[in-house]
């Protein structure tokens, strides 16, 4: 790793209350809603998994994956309604006796009154879906999948150029944000400026963000102060998040340095695991790098498309060379 | 200035991958780089240029260097052509 890029591992804490947050930003995705509890909604979410506590219920504790979400489907809720008919809370209250961090109820099934009473004693939230238990748990796993995805931060800027994702990094002051705002002035777009959260969704590709949504629509722009883009530019210049699909690292030229002189050779660099298209852009006066990002970006999408601009250069030129090879040799 | 004729000594010819390799190793020198051949000039720091020369196997091409170091960039270019571009 360069020494001038930053990078940190973000350590992420969500709690009750940020799974409810995300569910409302995502549309209702799981439909939950908080019914008992609400003074725990604080309690972090430590690990992505989730269990369905059937065996705790029926006394067996063994391996009780007490820190997952526990989802209540149908089968648990009817157990539950069972024990408690019977007036036989101890499970129960041995299951709230572990730090568990909430219980799911699916199928938009209620907690029985005495479950409902212990979780308001320890403060543990008891959330309710109308989803199916199979349909959550899939959902739910979709956003722990997201939330607790290896990510860190790089210093830089992440724009969507003819669709590509394209993360501009380079030393303080070499014109990343100035380049960006060429390319907006051109009608691309841009996810943020400056701090760049990556993450990695499920070791196939990195999802990079504003680590901050107020502020990742902001830049800086030496001379000018700070700019918003949405205000400048329209709300179709900026976009929340993007995949990250090709690396430029902008630097001042080095008269001593090789730089690419084909394209298609194969450079790529390890971001968080995943290895993504890099290639380095000199800047010095007189180059204008938005368009070379813009072409690097078209050169990407071709690429995508299974289409090698230097492969098929190289075998047209092969082609040449053995017509005139023979044609010397006829004469 | 040196000028000297070399011979296009492996079977693909110069084709881009070669082409590639000389510009670059003729860009880490001051001295200029030219490749004649029948009524063709061109700079042997672009490799556009070295392309559409369009040299198979066996040709024989001039090759000029002119600088203050255009004895090394001329051995440099020289050994390229002799280890076949490290292709066979």
């Amino acid at each position: 790793m360069d020494e001038n890029t930053c990078y940190s591992a973000i350590m992420e804490i969500i709690t009750i209350l940020d799974l409810l947050k995300i569910d409302a930003k995502e549309g209702g995705f799981l439909q939950l809603k908080c019914i008992a509890g609400k003074q725990g909604l604080g309690r972090r979410i430590t690990a992505s998994r989730i269990s369905r506590p059937g065996l705790p219920l029926s006394g067996f504790f063994d391996s009780f994956s007490a820190i997952s979400l526990q989802v209540f489907g149908r089968g648990e809720q009817k157990y539950l309604a069972k024990l408690e008919s019977e007036g036989n809370f101890d499970t129960i209250d041995q299951m709230f006796s572990y730090d568990i961090p909430c219980c799911i109820f699916s199928d938009s099934g209620e907690p029985t009154p005495h479950f409902a009473q212990k979780a308001e004693e320890v403060g543990c939230p008891i959330l309710q879906s109308p989803l199916l238990s199979s349909a959550l748990s899939r959902r739910i796993y979709q956003i722990l999948d997201v939330e607790f995805a290896p990510a860190m931060t790089i210093h830089g800027v992440l724009v969507e150029v003819f669709g590509i994702g394209v993360l501009l990094t380079g030393e303080s002051g070499v014109g990343k944000s100035e380049t960006a705002l060429e390319l907006l002035e051109r009608g691309h777009r841009l996810i943020c400026d400056d701090i760049v959260k990556l993450r990695n969704i499920n070791d196939t590709m990195i999802i990079g963000s504003g680590e901050n949504a107020q502020v990742a629509h902001h830049m800086e722009i030496r001379g000018l102060g700070i700019i918003n883009v949405p205000d400048l530019y329209g709300i179709g210049a900026i976009r929340e998040k993007k995949q990250v699909q090709l690396w430029a690292e902008l630097e001042d030229w080095d008269p001593g340095k090789d730089y690419e002189r084909l394209s298609g050779e194969d450079t790529k660099r390890d971001l968080l695991g995943i290895k993504i298209p890099y290639t380095v852009v000199p800047v010095k006066p007189g180059r204008n790098i938005p368009i070379i990002i813009e072409t690097a970006a078209r050169l990407q999408r071709l690429e995508k498309f299974g289409f090698h601009v230097a492969d098929k250069l190289d075998s047209q030129v092969m082609d040449y060379l053995e017509s005139r090879l023979y044609r010397s040799e006829d004469m | 200035m040196i000028q000297k004729e070399i011979v296009v000594s492996n079977h693909a010819g110069i084709h881009t991958r070669p082409a590639a390799l000389i510009a670059r190793v003729a860009s880490g020198y001051k001295s200029s780089l030219h490749f004649q051949k029948d009524s063709m000039d061109v700079n042997g720091k672009s490799v556009m240029g070295i392309i559409t020369l369009g040299c198979p196997y066996k040709d024989r091409i001039t090759m000029i260097c002119d600088g203050e170091d255009e004895q090394a960039l001329a051995s440099a270019i020289e050994k390229l052509f002799q280890n076949k571009f490290e292709e066979q």
